[in-house]
């Protein structure tokens, strides 16, 4: 069973179910999923032709050589491959698994699922109300991923969202979301260009404890994890939603770009050093890119991935389950 | 991160120096470490593994030198090989002969585009150029705004019909105003696309089509990995692009995009985006990429560039007060190769007027292979650098070393011989005979004696 909604989303104490709306349903949630599925699939024919011909020939050394080809090639970075292969050519050798194509095929899912599951943990939206911090690189789809997840929150728990423009540096942020905010049916809290993002994001806090908004979603501006300024900033402003509110920010996720090679993993280690990331939102995965860069995140750093973006309408989100992406990676 | 990779190429090629050449298990073993250099580099494993291919065949075919350390020796080569695969072939960016030249941008959701197009703007407004901007993406949020913004910074009119229109139609009609309006440049940016999205790459083709373009630039995120092969062979099949801009090269990723591409489709990067503000545009620089994706830094490229300014107007003083002393590690580097034509140097130096009384010298040992090294780091080095060897500081002398596959000390020590040369040099002008200490410096220390004297 894919995860759902329910289980992505930790909403704390309050009652859902008598928010009158109807959680996604089972056919619902196996049609989204066999369209992301589709379309994580798209052009991955060559990959599943790869995996298929060297796991349903014999098992032999190029097999291995051929499996460490296609998860280097899926941006699983050199290290992870090498324990996944590993690990599996040990346990054929000894016999713990068949050395026949499906129960390998099977048993390299169950060890990438595990990978994938470093860390594992539900979006904690534990608050009055729950503040979500959005930080990460240039480019990466903050914007358009606040913007679906809080159409998200609103359609399957009837919650209202407050959105904080609080990238007052790129050219035209604040507008692009205030686009996001009116197609996701959530307020927006801005500031003229230019002004402080701490300040933004406690505004955005204080008019949601006013209105009794549930969730408060801080977009940041983009920026390289190299910059130190940028970064020392990004920890100010995370100060700043602590002390306007002690356990704020309540989930701090940030968005890796699938095409991203090994270089998301110094993303990710950096941004942890300055505001304590607890979760991956995987974007653009609705391209050929595999995103093996998050197999190296989950297992080296323990972060996981929580949501997976795969497209650029407010539609185009789902909770990240981990057999569901091994198996997406080697369906046929 | 080189000392890193030159250092398991050491280990793993200890054996080597005492046979002398490189036999085929050493250059295996090398490219093995080289290809993980490369993967953890983001380059695209088919193009690591072709290209390890071709390294092999060159590596096999090369000496060690004795006095080179077969690993940096290794390095050198393969930095020299990523160079030549980077630079080179294509052309420059092109211009019209009359009418706007038409610029058209293109790439993936979030490569930097927007941004890459008010840079370029700017880029080309410094020599004159009357540029403006075209605005083709009517699907991303505010991307109009956006455009509309970073032209205004960097100068450029933009061109714009809000987010009703047909992108096909904006860009035809933003030619026809920029023609009227008599522009030199006209900059098309356009909406991120997926390379496997058929409808999105269909309209890239018609905007192509109808408009024309002189360049077609593909924009690339320098932290792309695997996928830069498969999307830069969509779009050089789709929009046919004649270059690449890469961006976001102030980041630390190693950017081995920028190898994949070139290597897979042929076409070269134009262009290095290296920060949001507009002024962080430069021309590409194969050398520096290479000695970035084999994890040397590219720190060079940020400090040289402030640097830079200084050196100028340095080096222009420095030539003036050099008018006198003109010798430069050019002149050096020509003397020093015909006197090698002659002959061994131990020979040559009894025959140097004033020499014949120095007996030490006449028994010194002349290393050839110490030659061959100061030729090598020579080489290393830009025409500033030689022309006036004081700037060679830091970050200078490490490139240099790497360059030339030695040691930093080493650099150090031939800058310092040649300064003493020159003294040398100076005084034999005006009469004087250099000390034997003098000598004694310049040849690099004593002289290995025959027998140890008690």
């Amino acid at each position: 069973m894919p995860t759902t909604w329910q289980e992505i989303f930790d909403l704390g104490a309050r009652d859902t179910a008598s928010s009158g709306v109807e959680p996604e349903s089972d056919e619902q949630s196996r049609g989204v999923f066999r369209r992301l599925r589709e379309s994580l699939s798209k052009s991955r024919q060559a990959l599943v032709e790869e995996i298929s011909a060297s796991l349903f020939d014999r098992i032999d050394e190029e097999t291995w050589e051929r499996l460490e080809e296609a998860l280097i090639m899926a941006d699983a970075g050199a290290p992870t491959t090498a324990e996944v292969v590993e690990k599996l050519e040990r346990e054929v050798e000894s016999g713990a698994v068949s050395a026949d194509g499906e129960a390998v095929r099977e048993r390299l899912i169950e060890i990438l699922a595990e990978v994938a599951s470093g860390g594992r943990a539900p979006i904690d939206l534990n608050g009055e109300p729950a503040v979500l911090l959005m930080v990460g690189v240039n480019g990466t789809g903050k914007t358009t991923t606040i913007g679906k997840i809080a159409w998200h929150l609103s359609k399957e728990f009837g919650l209202s969202v407050v959105l904080a423009a609080a990238d007052t540096y790129r050219a035209a942020a604040a507008e692009q979301l205030a686009e996001w905010a009116q197609r996701a049916g959530a307020e927006l809290i801005r500031s003229a260009p230019g002004g402080d993002p701490g300040a933004v994001a406690f505004d955005a806090i204080a008019a949601a404890r006013a209105r009794g908004a549930d969730v408060v979603i801080v977009d940041t501006a983009g920026r390289l994890h190299t910059q130190g300024n940028l970064m020392d900033e990004l920890t100010k402003v995370r100060r700043v939603i602590a002390k306007q509110m002690p356990d704020a920010p309540h989930e701090t996720l940030i968005s890796i770009d699938a095409t991203t090679g090994q270089n998301g993993l110094r993303q990710a280690q950096l941004f942890t050093e300055a505001v304590a990331v607890d979760g991956v939102v995987l974007t653009k995965l609705d391209g050929t890119a595999k995103g093996g860069i998050v197999l190296a995140i989950a297992n080296e750093l323990g972060i996981p991935v929580k949501l997976i973006g795969a497209g650029e309408t407010l539609e185009d989100l789902r909770p990240f389950d981990p057999e569901d992406f091994a198996r997406a990676l080697l369906a046929e | 991160m080189f000392d890193q990779l030159s250092d398991r190429l050491q280990a793993t090629l200890s054996e080597v120096r005492s046979r002398g050449k490189l036999n085929e298990g050493d250059v295996d073993a090398a490219m093995r470490e080289i290809r993980l250099a490369l993967l953890e580099a983001d380059v695209n494993f088919k193009v690591v593994k072709s290209f390890a291919k071709t390294l092999k065949e060159r590596c096999l075919g090369a000496d060690v030198l004795e006095s080179l350390d077969p690993g940096q020796q290794v390095v050198k080569i393969v930095n020299e090989e990523l160079t030549g695969l980077m630079g080179g072939t294509g052309r420059d960016l092109a211009f019209a002969s009359k009418g706007p030249t038409v610029i058209l941008m293109a790439g993936l959701q979030g490569s930097g585009k927007t941004t890459a197009c008010a840079k370029l703007a700017r880029h080309l407004g410094e020599s004159g150029k009357n540029v403006a901007l075209a605005a083709c993406d009517v699907y991303r949020p505010a991307a109009v705004d956006q455009l509309v913004t970073v032209g205004e910074r960097a100068g450029a009119h933009v061109y714009e019909q809000g987010t009703d229109a047909d992108p096909v139609e904006i860009a035809a009609w933003a030619l026809d105003r920029a023609r009227e309006d008599e522009r030199d440049v006209l900059i098309v940016d356009t909406a991120g696309r997926l390379h496997i999205d058929e409808n999105l790459m269909d309209e890239l083709a018609k905007i192509r089509k109808r408009i024309k373009p002189h360049d077609v630039l593909l924009v690339v995120d320098a932290m792309t990995g695997q996928d830069a092969v498969g999307v830069a062979e969509s779009f050089a099949e789709t929009a046919e692009f004649d270059g690449v801009v890469m961006t976001k090269l102030d980041g630390d990723a190693r950017g081995g995009a920028a190898l994949s591409v070139k290597a897979v489709t042929g076409k070269p990067i134009f262009f290095a985006s290296t920060g949001e503000k507009l002024e962080a545009f430069d021309r590409f620089h194969p050398d520096r990429m290479a000695s970035r994706i084999l994890g040397m830094g590219d720190m060079l490229s940020l400090i040289e560039k402030a640097e830079q300014q200084v050196d100028e107007r340095q080096a222009e003083d420095l030539q003036k007060k050099l008018e006198g002393d003109r010798f430069t590690l050019e002149d050096f580097l020509q003397q020093m190769r015909q006197v090698r034509k002659m002959g061994p140097l131990s020979g040559l130096i009894g025959m140097m007027p004033g020499m014949g009384a120095m007996k030490q010298l006449k028994n010194a040992e002349i290393d050839e292979g110490e030659l061959d090294r100061v030729e090598a780091i020579i080489l290393s080095m830009t025409p500033l650098e030689r022309a006036n060897p004081a700037i060679i500081k830091g970050s200078r002398r490490k490139r240099i070393a790497a360059g030339s596959g030695t040691k930093i000390q080493q650099v150090n020590q031939l800058v310092k011989q040649f300064d003493q040369m020159r003294k040398m040099m100076r005084q034999m002008i005006s009469g004087q005979q250099p000390s034997p200490e003098q000598l004694m410096q310049m040849s690099g220390g004593a002289p290995r004696p025959k027998y140890r004297r008690r």
